[in-house]
């Protein structure tokens, strides 16, 4: 895979520091710390209803918080202003007749040009471009309703990169994945915080995958129950408690 | 308003155009039909159905305020009203988690029994029956401003706001991610669909404007693999219904309303049995 590179270099960080999301009076998070660099590969478990997908929801702004996001760069101490982020949902919600071409859906996000009336050559070549980094430029014309779920996630993450962001927040695909398209993904990941200067948060229902590619593991259920090296994480009494044991082989993909 | 009319005389060499009320219907539809085309495609792909239809039922009772409140001109109390139960609906739905489609229901059961209510005062509702299948041909100049102006609002708003709505309509948390103000474009269409539908309800009906607003994007969804596809069949599916239904209502003296209607039906059936052409 060709990525056009602005590498990482392990100088920015990103922090959630005291982070909490409350819904009415109801408390779904609090007391979130959680810390990652450019160059790594935070993943998120945790039950079902443990506050997965707020966590993400919040860091989006959907979702009010307490806490805050900070992303700095470690060269000059400097706070990053806003916060660039690129998001890569579950599942689209796109029906197979909808009529919206993966040309489309990306110039209605990366370009003011209403996309009902004009095309671009212009911006056709940049798509194209970034679509190649993930071996996707193949189906520009085709409709996003019916590309496979691994295609799907491929350009999702083509959009998801441009332009570049600071932070890289993902959403496992859990349907219309096999295992080829699970391994797929989970190497482009890898891929990604090698040759791009972001930090990637990524929600995971696949353990197995989570011990052979995550740089960093963050458990949740409510609040943060264990974090650190998968070795750690997966061996501690909060992982027990929620997930039993599990048999694991941990560094058996190319982090 | 003169020269419109001479233009039409000479462009068009039939009887009926001769008739002011026929010239007037034609202009109406030539605006309403285009229109519905491109607010429809929205409409379909925000699942918003079934919004449109409440605002619709809410109308007759924006008719019964303009009437209590002795207006000569219903129009402007109409329009007030459909504005404020839209904005209305949408802040409820985003507090509320009860299903969307169960808040329409109670917003618009309540829109319609209140109108029914107040105009039925005196036994005299038969006056406003007409609301309910439209009378295109009664359309005045001054209404067609009106729809001239709806239309382009429309326009503007399709050309600088489009590609959020559209994002909007793909993923919420995508747009959000690209910083796009989900919930101003969801408020924004969502009145924007609330005044077109107002202002056309009297000429196409109540029980028929959902199905304007519907069928052509319905229609284009068949056989459209991309944005520009999608817009374009639609709109040019609704302006062959509208100006075709509207000449063969004049001929088989059938309410325009309903021959819009049977023949934008007839298109979607029609599109559906080339379904699959486009997919790819």
């Amino acid at each position: 895979m060709h990525i056009r590179p602005q590498k990482a270099c392990g100088l920015h960080c990103l922090k959630l520091k005291s982070f909490g999301v409350y819904v009415g009076r109801r408390q779904l998070l609090h007391n979130v710390n959680i810390h990652c660099h450019c160059g790594e590969l935070t993943v998120v478990i945790g039950r079902n209803g443990a506050g997965k997908s707020t966590l993400l929801k919040a860091i989006l702004g959907e979702l009010p918080h307490v806490g805050s996001i900070e992303y700095r760069n470690r060269e000059d101490g400097l706070i990053r202003p806003a916060l660039k982020v690129g998001y890569v949902p579950q599942a689209l919600g796109l029906d197979a007749g909808a009529p919206t071409s993966v040309y489309d859906l990306f110039a209605s996000l990366i370009s003011r040009r209403p996309v009902f009336l004009l095309r671009s050559k212009k911006l056709r070549k940049i798509i194209e471009d970034q679509l190649k980094l993930f071996q996707a430029e193949h189906l520009i014309d085709r409709r996003m309703g019916c590309l496979s779920g691994g295609e799907q996630q491929r350009v999702m993450l083509a959009l998801a990169t441009y332009p570049q962001p600071d932070l890289l927040l993902l959403d496992e695909p859990v349907s219309g994945m096999d295992e080829n398209g699970l391994q797929l993904f989970y190497s482009i990941v890898s891929e990604l915080k090698h040759k791009f200067d972001m930090a990637i948060i990524l929600v995971s229902h696949d353990l197995n995958y989570v011990s052979r590619y995550a740089d960093q593991v963050v458990l949740i259920d409510g609040t943060v129950k264990a974090s650190g090296r998968p070795e750690e994480v997966f061996v501690s009494k909060p992982f027990r408690d929620t997930f039993g044991n599990f048999r694991f082989d941990f560094g058996k993909g190319t982090k | 308003m003169e020269l419109i009319y001479q233009l039409m005389e000479t462009l068009l060499p039939v009887s009926w155009i001769h008739y002011d009320f026929m010239k007037n219907a034609l202009l109406a539809v030539l605006m309403i039909a285009p229109l519905f085309g491109l607010m429809g495609t929205m409409v379909v792909n925000n699942g918003m159905a079934f919004f449109s239809d409440a605002v619709g039922h809410s109308a007759l009772c924006g008719i019964a305020i303009g009437v209590v409140l002795g207006l000569s001109d219903t129009t402007p109390a109409m329009i007030a009203f459909a504005v404020l139960f839209a904005v209305g609906l949408n802040l409820i739905r985003q507090t509320n988690h009860a299903s969307a489609d169960t808040i329409i229901s109670v917003f618009s059961s309540l829109g319609v029994a209140a109108g029914l209510a107040i105009l039925s005062r005196g036994g005299d509702f038969s006056r406003y029956s007409g609301m309910l299948v439209g009378d295109i041909l009664s359309i005045a100049p001054r209404e067609l401003a009106y729809l001239a102006g709806a239309l382009v609002l429309t326009v503007i708003f399709w050309l600088f706001g489009f590609n959020a709505l559209h994002a909007v309509s793909v993923n919420r948390s995508l747009a959000r991610s690209r910083r796009i103000p989900v919930a101003v474009i969801d408020m924004l269409f969502a009145v924007l669909i609330a005044v077109i539908v107002t202002l056309s309800i009297k000429w196409i009906g109540l029980l028929m404007i959902n199905a304007m607003l519907i069928l052509p994007a319905a229609a284009s969804r068949n056989i459209s693999s991309t944005v520009r596809e999608y817009h374009l069949y639609s709109i040019l599916f609704s302006c062959f219904s509208g100006i075709t239904g509207l000449v063969m209502s004049y001929y088989l003296n059938i309410a325009s309303g309903p021959m819009i209607v049977i023949l934008a039906a007839a298109v979607f059936f029609v599109t559906h049995l080339f379904r699959g052409r486009a997919r790819n």
